[in-house]
């Protein structure tokens, strides 16, 4: 369970854990082969090939070469291992670098340049000035005086800010000699992948004063990738080495997704396969039956009297190895390969950069765009992801005086900025908080601006509103902060830091004055985590309607608080403090149940509101994606007010009289599960309606409803449309999305932050919005991008194409294999039943991987609907959403049609090569013809839109085919010598091939004009619509590029304190009846409404 | 404008810029009504010409067909075919008497047909050496010639099934009383007789087993000689074929008769097959065939039909092409 690192020792912990060769590598040279070929037989389709090939190797029944099925797979297999070695091969290079870079080392108290893979765990490391850190270390030692340097984790979380770290208490003021010769025991956990945690202990041996056990925490440590910044140098002890550290750790190869598609073509492919199976079983009874009554009468084939025992299996393999074709070989290939393109198409789309940060967006998963397409339900985050994440402190409210509320900022609120002048105490101690109860870091520029590194957007906007009140926050010299107010110079020690938690909702710090030596804390949270630990006889209730107030306009509200603290409290209270962070066990619910023994009998001085904008075109985006019938959930951990505001602003949830919005509340498992009936019922009263009924349920009510009335929860999830979920924990949001997964929906969850990385892994799609929270949200997701705007056109134009082009690829591939093996059927029964076959190896490989196989890869840019009408109706991704492009009946299609075409083959061919033309190798080249020619004009007729490269690809294959073959016509050892030059000197067989165009071409052509003008499906009344180009109807067509101009105009900053009733307008809301609640939420939000409309 | 502005302009517009942003230059042809009837009158305008000519080609191929395999068997051997075509010592001449009902130019092909036989059977397609035929004894690996590889432990030159089974029935032709000179030479293709078939290897072994299948070959003559072993070897696809005998250069005039004399040695009565001789001109077409010609006309008049149709359909219910307010979504609006 735990280790025990002792400090530059140089025997000890060398056997016991691994030196610091870093290896990414899958395979090693040895283990390669196998291994690589063990991963691609463990799936279905590559053993069917495998079993296949094998039993071609039977010459007895293989009715072609070997050759014909070996060549593809041996290709397919080759062409995936190389990839995966070459991979593997980048990633020894990367690892080979890492491992042979040179760092500083001390070995027998010396320091030496050594390797990095020879660092061993125990070792003490030196860095300098922007290096990258070769292995976790425990600080021990800076070249800052008070043992802080700074580092960037960009690497590790993807967050850019600078990060503090600073040396264990115990190590303080070591001597730059002294390092080298520290000994010591650190006692840490076994490696994890927890790169916010460590939980461990460090003892000094003497001569090291202080022979105390010193608590660790993550802030001791610098991790792997890491890079020091800031910093002349920084020495420390390496804890966990090569594959072991927190960044190796969390290192894992993800769940490879399967799209709905590829469950669909898997189901397919097992009917396919379960046809071939009949087919065989029935053509190797007849075969048999064939061979005892007619074959042992025709003296010229010679059938022994008595063969082997094998010989009743001969025939059914015969006809399983000529029927094998039927899954084709080239579907996997081919997939492949346009699902790569269609990755790379949404990186090269030059409308989704996000031209303010140049980011591109980028398909991590390049397997799974045809789910895009696919999407049921969309939950997404809300801060960050519908808003910009980019905090301006707008209005506040100190000891029930509201500021910012006529001009909408309290930066320019003439009353606030008197009182500072004035220097009201409130006033003041509520810049104080303001200003330092954070964790930002000022650093002083060149120019001697003050710049401030915040890890929280809501701390950077509220320490830049303080100093543009005058209160600035000058300097952080190690526990000691300055602050400028008003000319004078305020120093406070920082005592504490009592950091931010989910649970807790607040974070504090204990700072002492060092002018006149008093303790404060200083306290900032969410209302209900420091409103009711206000003093007794304090009224919170300005403070309450401060809140509400704010939440309504759909600000970011923080209440701030300050106690004072008598010297003996703090001392008994910090000691308690210290025991809590030194456990090893539990240490955060520990440090948090102590913290609780501090934050009480708060001062409240006032809340603070914070403007989040949402991004441009966010409305626009929902409206036009609710209307292409996708379902959207709200996920947020904000308050329920901010979040409803914000659903209504975005087209979230209709206004009156089209939506409703019914509240799940409740603290008891009665209470909930009474609301969620009410709700329930509601639902299934107004589902008959075209109406948008949404519901609002908050974290507890949801623990308690997935606990309990999991059931009941789910059918209103199906019912629902529209929801939205408060102050939900990451693991819940997971949950949610679990739960809508195993309804059956296709789930995509979008989101920017940490706390959406669990959510987004769980849903078939992840989204990661590369934004201003770092980038670990756009690492773990499938797709990143650079705003919410963008996944308009992520669904709707990439994820609509590629469904509707892999629909196409995939069912092609099974009617043109099915179109020859169909042929081969028919033939079996003129050549009694026994199994020839009647194309030559050569043929049937190349019709398989290349004569079919090309035409068909330039659907990859065909476009059935042109980009502007599918945004204008994007109610037609409903074809995809549905799976009408690709399903069993659809499947059917192709299946008839290939036996249709393939009729028209056989039948045309062996009447019009009768008698004297007979002749095998022609006959077969003149059927194979037959069918290169069909597909040309099948692959035509199923294009919507030629480019160049359709027309090089579908003519162009026609010409290659006739080129390859007169190639091999001119070689005088193939077996086709000369043939193809005789077929094309023949009237008769242009004649032929004209024939079977028509004849295979016409109905089908007929049909397809048949249903497209008289029963037209909707995607054929666009493509008429675009076609004619005339107006289409355009009813309530939108415009993104309109609205983004008026983004300066935000809906949210709508300021209306005069129309506002005494009484929150929303409260009925909340109310039970469905009536009321109809009633308000449309009075309320038509006004902005309205507005919305102006900006139009 | 600035440089920098028409240097992107440029890159904007090129190829491979818009095939990443999927946007080449692309053409949507819709099935319009005007479109579709035109493509099906076309293909009705050409495809019954074509027909109707082919058809007339196919008509002034003349062809004599005569089945003899039944009529060639004495009257006391019928009712036990296989014996009487099996037993050597009875004499298989025959006689049979051939009408020309029309005048044929010469050339003039003899084919025999055979019919319900299985040329295209698996066993008997595969057995058969490609290297051994051009490169003889040097060439070892007869194995797919099996059944009939080697006999007393020698190898057979020619192997395999197909060569074992070679048709053995020969034609002589006279018409009154002069015998009509039949070229034997040049039946075969010239590809197979240069590049397929050995000069220098001769047959060896052949026919020389217990069980005995077709006509023998004389030994001093080289494969690429071999003719009528050339032309059996090209196996037929079918269960009913024709092969090539030989070639009359003389003229026929109408209501000649010919008399074949035939030797039947060929055995098809033990599966019930056909034989026919068959006597035809040729033309650009080839043989006769009707098929062909038929399938035009008959592709071309149904394309015309449709064609016809589809205008009334046109006519009688113009919709209004592509109206979006058929879309459901845009009718509820309305409405709504």
């Amino acid at each position: 369970m735990k280790r025990y690192v002792y400090i530059n020792d140089d025997e000890s912990s060398h056997e016991l854990y691994c030196d610091n060769r870093i290896s990414n590598r899958k395979y090693t040279v040895l283990n390669f082969l196998p291994k690589n070929l063990w991963e691609q037989f463990s799936r279905f389709m590559n053993q069917y090939f495998l079993l296949i090939a094998c039993l071609q190797l039977w010459s007895l029944i293989t009715p072609v070469n070997p050759a014909s099925t070996w060549g593809p797979l041996i290709f397919i297999f080759a062409v995936s291992a190389s990839k995966e070695a070459w991979d593997d091969y980048n990633r020894y290079l990367s690892d080979k670098k890492a491992n042979e870079k040179l760092v500083w080392v001390v070995r027998q108290g010396i320091r030496k340049h050594i390797q990095a893979q020879d660092i061993h765990v125990g070792n003490i490391v030196w860095l300098r000035e922007n290096d990258e850190v070769p292995c976790d270390l425990v600080l021990i030692g800076t070249s800052d005086p008070q043992g802080l340097c700074y580092v960037e984790t960009s690497a590790l979380d993807g967050e850019t800010d600078l990060k503090t770290r600073l040396i264990p208490t115990a190590c303080m003021g070591i001597d730059f000699e002294l390092l080298h010769k520290i000994k010591g025991v650190i006692e840490c956990p076994n490696p994890d992948k927890d790169i916010r945690r460590f939980d461990a202990n460090l003892r000094l041996f003497p001569p090291f004063i202080d022979n105390d056990v010193c608590p660790l925490t993550i802030k001791n440590t610098i991790l792997q990738s890491c890079y020091l910044r800031n910093t002349e140098w920084a020495c420390g002890v390496a804890i966990y080495t090569g594959n072991e550290t927190k960044l190796g750790m969390s290192r894992g190869i993800p769940e490879p997704k399967l799209t709905a598609m590829d469950a669909m073509i898997d189901k397919l492919t097992g009917a396919i396969f379960v046809f071939q199976i009949v087919v065989v079983m029935v053509l190797g009874i007849a075969g048999n039956v064939w061979k005892d009554t007619e074959a042992r009468k025709q003296w010229y084939v010679l059938y022994p009297l008595e063969g082997p025992w094998y010989e009743l299996l001969v025939i059914p393999l015969r006809f399983e190895l000529l029927c094998s074709i039927m899954i084709p070989i080239s579907i996997k290939v081919s997939l492949d390969l346009v699902k790569s393109l269609y990755a790379k198409f949404i990186d090269w789309d030059s409308e989704m950069i996000d031209y303010e940060t140049g980011i591109p967006s980028h398909a991590t998963n390049t397997a799974i765009s045809e789910d895009l397409g696919q999407v049921e339900y969309i939950m997404t985050d809300k801060t960050g992801t519908l808003t910009e994440n980019r905090m301006i402190f707008r209005r506040c409210c100190i000891s029930g005086v509201f500021y910012g509320n006529e001009s909408g900022d309290a930066l320019k609120d003439t009353r606030l900025l008197s009182a500072v002048a004035g220097c009201s105490t409130d006033v003041v101690q509520f810049l104080t908080v303001m200003a330092i109860c954070n964790t930002v870091i000022p650093i002083k520029s060149k120019t001697g601006a003050i710049l401030y590194k915040a890890q929280s957007q809501d701390e950077d906007a509220l320490v830049n509103a303080a100093a543009q009140l005058h209160m600035v926050y000058v300097n952080k010299n190690a526990n000691t902060l300055e602050i400028r107010f008003n000319s004078s110079v305020i120093k406070y020690e920082v005592l504490e830091t009592l950091e931010f938690t989910s649970d807790r909702k607040r974070m504090s710090v204990v700072v002492k004055d060092c002018q006149n030596g008093k303790i404060v804390l200083l306290s900032k949270g969410a209302d209900e985590a420091i409103l009711p630990y206000a003093y007794d006889g304090q009224q919170t209730r300005t403070f309450i309607e401060a809140v509400e107030q704010y939440a309504q306009l759909g600000l970011r509200t923080l209440c701030l608080a300050w106690r004072e603290l008598t010297e003996d409290e703090y001392q008994e209270w910090s000691l308690m403090f210290k025991e809590a962070s030194s456990t090893l066990i539990d240490r955060e619910w520990r440090i948090a149940e102590v913290c609780t023994r501090l934050e009480h009998d708060f001062e409240v001085l006032g809340v603070t509101a914070i403007e989040d904008r949402l991004q441009d075109g966010v409305p626009e985006t929902i409206e036009t994606l609710r209307k292409a019938g996708i379902n959207f959930w709200m996920l947020t951990g904000d308050k329920q007010n901010t979040a409803i505001q914000i659903a209504l602003s975005c087209n979230f949830i209709s206004p009156e009289p089209k939506g409703q919005l019914l509240l799940i509340d409740g603290k008891t498992e009665d209470e909930v599960c009474r609301s969620l009936e009410r709700v329930l019922l509601t639902m299934r009263i107004t589902s008959s309606e075209p109406k948008d009924v949404a519901f609002a349920v908050d974290g507890w009510a949801l623990e308690i409803a997935l606990k309990h009335y999991r059931k009941a929860f789910t059918e209103l999830a199906i019912l629902s449309r529209t929801a939205i979920c408060c102050r939900v924990t990451p693991s819940q949001k997971a949950q949610l999305v679990e739960l809508l997964k195993s309804c059956d929906y296709r789930t995509l969850a979008i989101g920017d932050g940490g706390n959406d990385v669990r959510m987004i892994q769980q849903a078939d799609i992840g989204v990661g919005i590369s934004g201003r929270e770092g980038l670990q949200a756009a690492r773990a997701a499938d797709y990143s991008i650079g705003k919410f705007r963008f996944l308009k056109r992520l669904i709707l134009v990439h994820g609509r194409y590629s469904y509707n082009r892999t629909a196409f690829l995939s069912q092609y591939s099974f009617y043109k294999s099915l179109v020859i093996c169909f042929i081969q059927i028919f033939f079996s029964f003129i050549s009694g039943v026994s199994g020839t076959s009647l194309f030559n190896s050569v043929s049937l490989m190349a019709y398989n991987v290349f004569y079919t196989s090309v035409p068909v890869l330039a659907s990859v840019l065909d476009k059935d609907l042109s980009e502007g009408t599918v945004m204008q109706h994007p109610q037609i991704l409903f074809y995809c959403q549905a799976g009408r492009l690709l399903n069993p009946s659809t499947f059917a299609g192709w299946f008839g049609r290939s036996l249709f075409h393939a009729i028209v083959v056989f039948v045309i061919t062996i009447h019009a090569y009768a008698y004297e033309k007979s002749e095998m190798e022609e006959l077969s080249m003149v059927a194979l013809s037959g069918c290169i020619w069909l597909q040309a004009f099948v692959v035509a007729l199923e294009t919507n839109s030629f480019t160049i490269v359709q027309h090089l690809a579908i003519w162009g294959n026609l010409v290659a085919f006739y080129v390859i073959n007169w190639i091999f016509s001119a070689i005088p050892a193939s077996g086709m010598y000369t043939i193809m030059f005789r077929l094309c000197r023949q009237p008769s067989y242009w004649i032929t091939m004209f024939l079977i165009v028509a004849a295979g071409m016409g109905p089908v052509l007929a049909l397809k004009y048949f249903r497209y003008t008289y029963r037209p499906s909707k995607i054929n009344t666009l493509q008429q619509a675009e076609r004619m180009g005339g107006p289409i109807l355009t009813l309530g067509n939108i415009e993104p590029q309109q609205r983004s101009i008026e983004k300066e105009v935000s809906p949210l900053s709508i300021s209306q304190p005069k129309s506002r009733s005494p009484t929150p307008v929303y409260e009925p809301l909340l109310s039970d009846s469905p009536n009321s609640s109809r009633r308000s939420l449309g009075s309320r939000s038509s006004s902005s409404y309205s507005r919305n409309c102006k900006d139009n | 404008m600035t440089d920098t502005n028409r240097e992107r302009r440029r890159t904007r517009e090129t190829a491979f810029y818009l095939f990443t942003q999927q946007s080449l230059p692309a053409c949507k042809p819709v099935l319009t009504p005007g479109w579709v009837i035109t493509i099906f009158l076309c293909m009705g305008l050409i495809f019954i010409p074509v027909g109707l000519v082919t058809l007339r080609a196919s008509h002034s191929v003349v062809e004599i067909v005569d089945r003899y395999d039944i009529e060639c068997v004495p009257e006391p051997f019928r009712i036990d075919k296989i014996s009487y075509i099996q037993d050597d010592s009875i004499p298989k001449n025959c006689s049979r008497f051939m009408k020309v009902h029309k005048y044929m130019k010469a050339p003039i092909y003899i084919y025999y047909q055979l019919d319900n036989y299985y040329q295209n059977h698996r066993r008997y397609v595969k057995s058969r050496s490609d290297k051994q035929l051009l490169h003889g004894r040097k060439y070892h690996d007869t194995s797919s010639c099996q059944p009939v590889e080697l006999n007393d432990g020698q190898p057979i030159v020619p192997c395999g099934l197909i060569a074992w089974s070679l048709f053995n029935d020969s034609f002589t032709f006279i018409r009154e009383r002069a015998e009509l000179k039949v070229n034997r030479k040049n039946i075969a293709w010239k590809s197979d007789r240069d590049h397929k078939f050995g000069k220098s290897v001769r047959p060896f072994n052949f026919q020389n087993g217990t069980l005995i299948g077709g006509g023998k070959l004389n030994p001093k003559i080289p494969l690429s000689d071999q003719e009528d072993l050339i032309v059996w070897m090209r196996t037929s696809a079918l269960p009913s074929f024709r092969k090539l005998y030989g070639r009359i250069e003389e003229d026929l005039d109408a209501d000649d008769v010919i008399v074949v004399n035939l030797i039947n040695n060929y055995n098809t009565y033990s599966f019930g097959g056909k034989k026919k001789l068959v006597l035809s001109t040729s033309n650009w077409l080839g043989g006769k065939n009707d098929f062909l010609g038929h399938a035009c006309v008959v592709i071309g008049s149904s394309s015309l039909i449709l064609a016809i149709v589809f205008t009334l359909l046109h006519l009688k219910y113009r919709r209004p092409y592509g109206d979006t307010s058929y879309l459901p979504w845009n009718r509820k609006s309305l409405s709504g």
